[in-house]
């Protein structure tokens, strides 16, 4: 009973969009005031509808209903709860599921967190939120529901993917979603803003505080699964470019441009038509990269299972959704105005190199990626593209934008020169040289990527404390108090620098991990020892461990440090008693300085085993990194001027609560 | 400039001390050291190297190096061999294009239809600096009613065009 | 004409599109082999049935043959292998299997409980000879001509439609014009 009546939530929640998505519309363009205000409690109810069908499926899986096929692919009576629940998102029909209910959560925080939006500009948000929810609505109904019964009703289920059995798999995919759900909200934004034809600052000041909390779960949710694949698969690496990975990171990269961009509509009125191709963009991203996974044109180890007439719904979504938003482009952005001036160099015109820079690593990632899907569509033959093309073209793009990116902050709006520029940057470009190189120096061994990366980060770090400097110290001859000033800083400006310094740290990581990483593979007995980069690690031998769902054999090394103790490290080999798939489990110690990864590997002659260890110097910089980005972008997002209501909804307002330099 | 800096300079100092002490290798503790793996480390190391460029087939999202199947265990111990017997990394790559195709590298060749690829975001990189510069310069010879009045700043003249007083 | 400039992030999308629903008519999994039209491998392998007797490439110039790589672990082969019995009672071809990564008892049992079709099983205990050949799975099927040149190779087992549309066509060419 309770499958079908989360069905029937589902096909309620398609009468709930077709109206939110048509009558609000109508309402704004003919000024029709109650059937505007039908918006938000449509979204209300919209919410309350999915959170109830969602809320059928998850009772489905915690009480082992495996009537339901869903719950019968994919979980087990002996499966812990937690992962029974996280199993609802593990399959394409569940993951669509969570789509559904974070595009639901999305349009209803628009709905209540924007009172100070007219309501004309509010209806078409929501309208046109509504109609993104209701093609998803039909996708799930009509090519994947989880509802659907099995029988005969087995007496137990296939149980969950072991590689999935793990915390990564609660926070991983929600995070991810909300990030790229999140996307919907500027592409929203942007599509309102075409149909009732005002872009104006007004609207970018909106917009931006939306996009940067999408950009930043979509940081988050990129970043734990990163690291999850770091802990979970077993290789020690960190990133593959995988086709499922780069369909994450595309969105990400334009949503980057996307929160740059709205800083200089929003401060200067300029980019207008430039942000609204942007936040078009992200969204599209999204939708490609749902395509790409679900489709089965790329072989992806993400993939869910490939099934072509899925496919084709997703296609034919992607093309509906974003002709019709590029035609609306088409139609009004021509009319857009140029926004105020400003001259070659000026912090605008390093934030469009920024821009043209992000979107030049959309395009090469985008470019490897479908690359093979376009050779074998032309029946020019099947290649593969990973990391080493990946990873020869993007560094260097990376590298011109990290110059960037240290001008941009200290470039001064509107007017600024080189040489003034360049005496302002002198110190940072000095400490930075000094710096990597005796960085390189220490670590011991020098390759033209670990000098690279050693000036990029460096270069960062240096040009935001510039530029901290810059705003904090003694100006003309008033001594006002350095710190004092520090604490007046807003919100916004102390966020963006996080954000950068959790791109230096990120940097840092990539490339002391990329230089330094060490790999040992010995055969231990018990007794025996090996010594990495100073870490001795002894083995203790192997016992045999019970799971709730699984068998193991359990390895111990203690590790020391001239002699004192630092670690107890316990890697496993798994068997989940179901699917009976042999799986790792590394046993990773991390610390600041670096994490110590140890892999138990086959036993061989006598009571040895063969075990892999690694020294990874600095690896949880790179995840570090990325929190403190998305940290910098939350803190920023709750600065004052976007927590004062726009006191006058005139497009020319020019007081409010604008940050002037 | 000094009162805000020096703590942050002596930061990064302790950072780059701390640095060195984790790169740097203590005296190893008297315990009976465990043999490697295999009998020549360094081999072993190259063959990682090499396997890591190519794709596992069964599995198609590993490279050989990481994966478990048979397939790859075999294609690794052939790439062991070739390398024992002195074959450079070239005959190997050569080796398994000719009998699974450019599939299996995960560097793609350059090759005519390969050049788009390689290419591409180079090109990419020059057109958008380009195109950059020239908006910029495009934009700055229009003339100033062309743009809207900046809103932060009532007196929106460039100093530039200020007349001189 | 400046409203054209509009128009290109559509035409670039639509550009995609057409790409990617071409795309979806594909396998992206699929590895073709690139030694079609090229000699097959040379190969000096013993028979399964009597160890004392090898068979090698040379051996099998001057008539059209078919290999059947397969294995008596492999569950996909076991359903293929009525079609490959079927291929070898009407004389399309002379067929060899080749035994790839296997124990000698268990493919002589395989083969005593399902039938044996090939006109000789050759045994390939390393899998290298099956490397050679570019296999990555089982079962595979090839075919070579009567100079020894590889002409058609299909990966996953054989479906009637297969054996249809495309071998008995292919065998006719071969056969008829040599």
């Amino acid at each position: 009973m309770i499958p079908e009546v989360g069905h029937f939530a589902l096909w309620l929640a398609v009468g709930v969009t077709l109206l939110l998505g048509t009558l609000p519309l109508v309402g704004a363009h003919r000024g029709r005031t109650d059937l505007m205000a039908l918006a938000r409690p449509a979204t209300h109810v919209l919410l309350g509808l999915i959170v109830f069908s969602y809320g059928c499926l998850i009772l489905s899986f915690v009480n082992n209903d495996f009537s339901v096929l869903n719950v019968a692919s994919h979980s087990n009576t002996q499966l812990p709860l937690m992962y029974r629940i996280a199993a609802t998102w593990g399959s394409h029909e569940g993951s669509l599921m969570l789509w559904l209910l974070m595009q639901a959560g999305w349009a209803w925080a628009v709905a209540t967190f924007s009172k100070s939006l007219p309501l004309p500009v509010l209806s078409r948000i929501l309208a046109v939120m509504g109609l993104l929810t209701l093609s998803f609505l039909l996708f799930v109904l009509f090519t994947s529901n989880p509802f659907d019964r099995i029988f005969p009703i087995p007496a137990e289920g296939r149980d969950l993917n072991p590689q999935l059995q793990d915390p990564g798999m609660i926070f991983h995919p929600p995070m991810l979603y909300m990030g790229y759900v999140g996307m919907s909200v500027a592409f929203a934004f942007a599509v309102a803003a075409l149909i009732g034809g005002n872009l104006d600052v007004m609207w970018a000041r909106w917009m931006r505080p939306w996009t940067t909390v999408a950009w930043a779960f979509l940081t988050f949710g990129i970043a734990l699964g990163s690291w999850w694949a770091y802990y979970e698969l077993g290789w020690g690496g960190w990133w593959f470019w995988d086709a499922v990975e780069n369909a994450s990171f595309m969105p990400w990269l334009v949503a980057t441009a996307l929160i740059h961009s709205l800083a200089v509509t929003e401060k200067r009125g300029s980019f207008k038509s430039w942000t609204v191709l942007l936040a078009i963009a992200g969204y599209s991203l999204a939708l490609l990269g749902t395509f790409l996974v679900r489709s089965g044109v790329i072989t992806s180890v993400h993939s869910f299972a490939a099934d072509p007439k899925r496919g084709a719904f997703i296609l034919v979504m992607l093309a509906v959704t974003v002709t019709a938003a590029l035609t609306l482009y088409a139609w009004r952005a021509p009319k857009v105005g140029l926004g105020a001036r400003f001259s070659s160099v000026s912090r605008e015109s390093m934030l469009l190199a920024n821009n043209v820079l992000f979107i030049v690593a959309t395009a090469a990632v985008m470019l490897g990626t479908l690359y093979p899907l376009i050779l074998d569509t032309l029946g020019l033959g099947k290649i593969s593209v990973g990391p080493p093309y990946f990873d020869a073209v993007f560094v260097p793009i990376m590298a011109v934008l990290v110059f960037f990116m240290g001008l941009g902050p200290l470039a001064r709006w509107k007017n600024d020169a080189l040489p003034a520029l360049a005496v302002r940057l002198r110190w940072a470009a000095g400490v930075t040289v000094v710096s990597a190189a005796l960085t390189a120096w220490i670590g011991g061994k020098i390759t033209l990527g670990s000098v690279l990366g050693l000036l990029m980060a460096y270069w960062i770090l240096y040009t935001v404390l510039a530029e901290l400097w810059e705003r904090v110290r003694p100006a003309g001859g008033v001594q006002a108090n350095v710190l004092h000033r520090l604490g007046q800083l807003p919100r916004a400006t102390v966020g963006m620098m996080v954000a950068h310094v959790g791109v230096a740290v990120f940097v840092f990581g990539v490339t002391m991990v990329g230089t330094y990483d060490i790999e040992r593979d010995v055969a231990m007995a018990p007794g025996e020892s090996t010594t990495v980069s100073g870490y001795t690690f002894t083995f203790q031998g192997t016992q045999p461990v019970r799971g709730p769902n699984y068998e193991a054999i359990r390895g111990h090394l203690v590790v020391t440090r001239g002699g004192v103790q630092v670690s107890d490290m316990f890697p496993e080999k798994r068997v989940y008693k179901v699917q009976r798939n042999p799986m790792t489990e590394a046993a990773i110690d991390s610390r600041i300085y670096g994490d110590l990864y140890v892999q138990l590997g086959e036993p061989v002659a006598g009571e040895k085993w063969l075990v892999r260890i690694w020294v990874k110097p600095f690896v949880a910089w790179i995840w570090g990194g990325c929190l403190l980005m998305g940290l910098g972008g939350i803190w920023a997002v709750a600065d004052r001027r976007y927590r004062v209501r726009a006191t006058r909804e005139s497009p020319t307002n020019a007081g409010g609560a604008s940050v002037a330099r | 400039m000094m009162p805000v800096l020096a703590p942050i300079l002596a930061l990064i100092l302790a950072l780059i001390l701390a640095l060195a002490a984790s790169l740097a290798a203590s005296p190893p503790v008297q315990a009976r050291e465990a043999s490697p793996a295999s009998a020549d480390p360094i081999l072993e190391a190259r063959v990682m190297r090499v396997s890591s460029e190519l794709r596992c087939l069964v599995c198609q999202n590993e490279t050989i190096a990481a994966s478990h199947a048979d397939l790859a265990v075999d294609l690794r111990n052939q790439v062991r061999e070739m390398l024992r017997s002195g074959q450079s990394e070239r005959e190997i790559f050569d080796y398994m294009t000719a009998r699974y195709g450019d599939f299996v590298l995960y560097r793609p060749p350059l090759k005519s239809t390969t050049a788009p690829l390689w290419f591409g975001p180079f090109i990419f990189l020059a057109a958008g600096l380009l195109g950059l510069w020239w908006l910029l310069r495009r934009r700055n010879r229009l003339p100033v009613e062309q743009f809207e009045p900046d809103e932060n700043d009532p007196h929106d003249v460039l100093p530039a065009d200020r007349p001189r007083t | 004409m400046k409203f054209l400039r509009y128009l290109v992030p559509m035409g670039l999308f639509l550009g995609l599109l057409g790409f990617l629903f071409v795309g979806l008519g594909l396998n992206p999994s699929e590895v073709p082999s690139p030694l079609i039209g090229k000699p097959a491998p040379a190969f000096q392998l013993t028979r399964l049935d009597d160890p004392a007797k090898t068979v090698g490439r040379e051996d099998l110039l001057g008539k059209v043959w078919m290999l059947n790589v397969w294995a008596s672990w492999c569950a996909p082969c076991r359903e293929e292998h009525p079609l490959v019995i079927d291929i070898a009672k009407r004389k399309l071809v002379p067929v060899y299997g080749l035994n790839y990564k296997d124990q000698t008892r268990a493919a002589l049992g395989w083969l005593a409980n399902l039938g044996d079709p090939y006109t000789a099983t050759l045994v390939d205990a390393d899998g290298r000879v099956g490397i050679d050949f570019g296999v990555y799975g089982v079962p595979e099927t090839f075919i070579i001509d009567g100079q020894g040149i590889i002409r058609f190779k299909h990966t996953g087992p054989l479906t009637p439609d297969v054996v249809r549309t495309r071998i008995e066509p292919l065998l006719k060419e071969l056969q008829g014009a040599g």
